[in-house]
């Protein structure tokens, strides 16, 4: 049973080796996911990010003006459940007083 | 992007993370996801994503082994029942 | 494993480094714009500087810098600043959180109104992860440490 679970193992780790060579090289500048236009042939909302970022924030820092201000919802939803998970921790570890 | 030191800290990430599941006392293998979690952050700087790193460094290796550390005082090995 | 112990030498080297750890965190929360950081990390920064404090000073030291009950509040003041920088751009005639519509005294170009909304929120995240962390924290470790 033990050498089963280890050719199991040694078969998925080939399995993903195999699946990763198939990805694009990192940091190449002619991936698909750098392009201004996707497969569907429709503009990427990241090239806008990237020209007008600094125009429209007058921020150099492109990650703070995505998070913050493009995508802020999504951050104010982020922060929610950050809060929620601390709610949830202080119900479940509180210790009540013994009445 | 320097392959060389890519290669060794992917080393180390894969070594830490089988102490980590194969240590017997829970306080080594708290240590050791401490430190594939630091050598994730400088994996993730090496690729690129520096907020990503940073996250990761602070995060991952700051306050989840102060927390897994209070956990394992607050639990005991042996059971009660 | 479960023996503890008043340390002075710990207590001091946690004094000396913990308010460096706080001005770093200060200073990734307000350099935000123009280097990698931001509210999460500056918040985690402050929470680990304020935890390190707790972990070598016991309960009487660390109530002098937050009291305990005080921070289940201040992670509710960090949500409502970030979400009153939403609401005021409502009331003024905006989308929810559109920056270009906050009351900022001075005469600001909408570029500039952007960057200082985006401050104000980076400031509630900060404050919110801090209060969030200390507050896990010392609910896990009530009852372990000494005095």
């Amino acid at each position: 049973m033990k050498y089963a679970k280890i050719v199991v193992l040694a078969a998925f780790a080939g399995l993903l080796i195999y699946g990763s060579t198939g990805l694009p090289d990192r940091g190449d500048p002619d991936n698909l996911m750098h392009q201004e236009r996707s497969i569907t042939n429709t503009v990427v909302a990241g090239s806008y990010f990237i020209r007008e970022a600094y125009n429209d924030a007058n921020t150099p820092n492109m990650v703070t003006v995505v998070l913050g201000d493009y995508r802020s919802i999504d951050t104010f939803g982020e922060q929610v459940v950050v809060f929620a998970a601390g709610l949830i921790c202080l119900l479940i570890l509180r210790k009540y007083r013994s009445i | 992007m320097i392959w060389e030191i890519e290669l060794v800290l992917f080393l180390f990430l894969i070594i830490s993370a089988i102490v980590a599941l194969e240590a017997k006392d829970l306080l080594i293998a708290v240590v050791t996801l401490t430190i594939f979690s630091f050598t994730m952050a400088l994996l993730f700087t090496a690729m690129g994503g520096i907020d990503v790193g940073f996250t990761e460094a602070v995060i991952g290796a700051g306050v989840t082994g102060i927390l897994f550390v209070i956990a394992l005082f607050r639990t005991t090995i042996k059971t009660n029942d | 494993m479960r023996t503890q112990f008043e340390s002075p030498i710990v207590l001091l080297g946690a004094r000396l480094l913990s308010p460096y750890i706080m001005l770093f965190g200060i200073y990734v929360i307000f350099h935000g714009h123009y280097s990698p950081g931001g509210g999460f990390q500056g918040g985690a920064l402050l929470a680990s500087s304020i935890i390190l404090i707790r972990i070598a000073g016991g309960r009487l030291v660390s109530r002098l810098q937050i009291k305990e009950f005080f921070t289940t509040p201040m992670a509710a003041i960090g949500v409502i600043v970030y979400f009153a920088a939403g609401f005021i751009s409502v009331l003024y005639g905006s989308y929810f959180l559109d920056y270009e519509a906050l009351p900022f005294p001075g005469d600001l170009t909408p570029a500039e109104l952007r960057y200082y909304g985006i401050l104000v929120i980076e400031i509630g995240i900060g404050i919110a992860v801090m209060a969030i962390l200390v507050m896990i924290y010392d609910h896990m470790a009530r009852g372990e440490d000494y005095a």
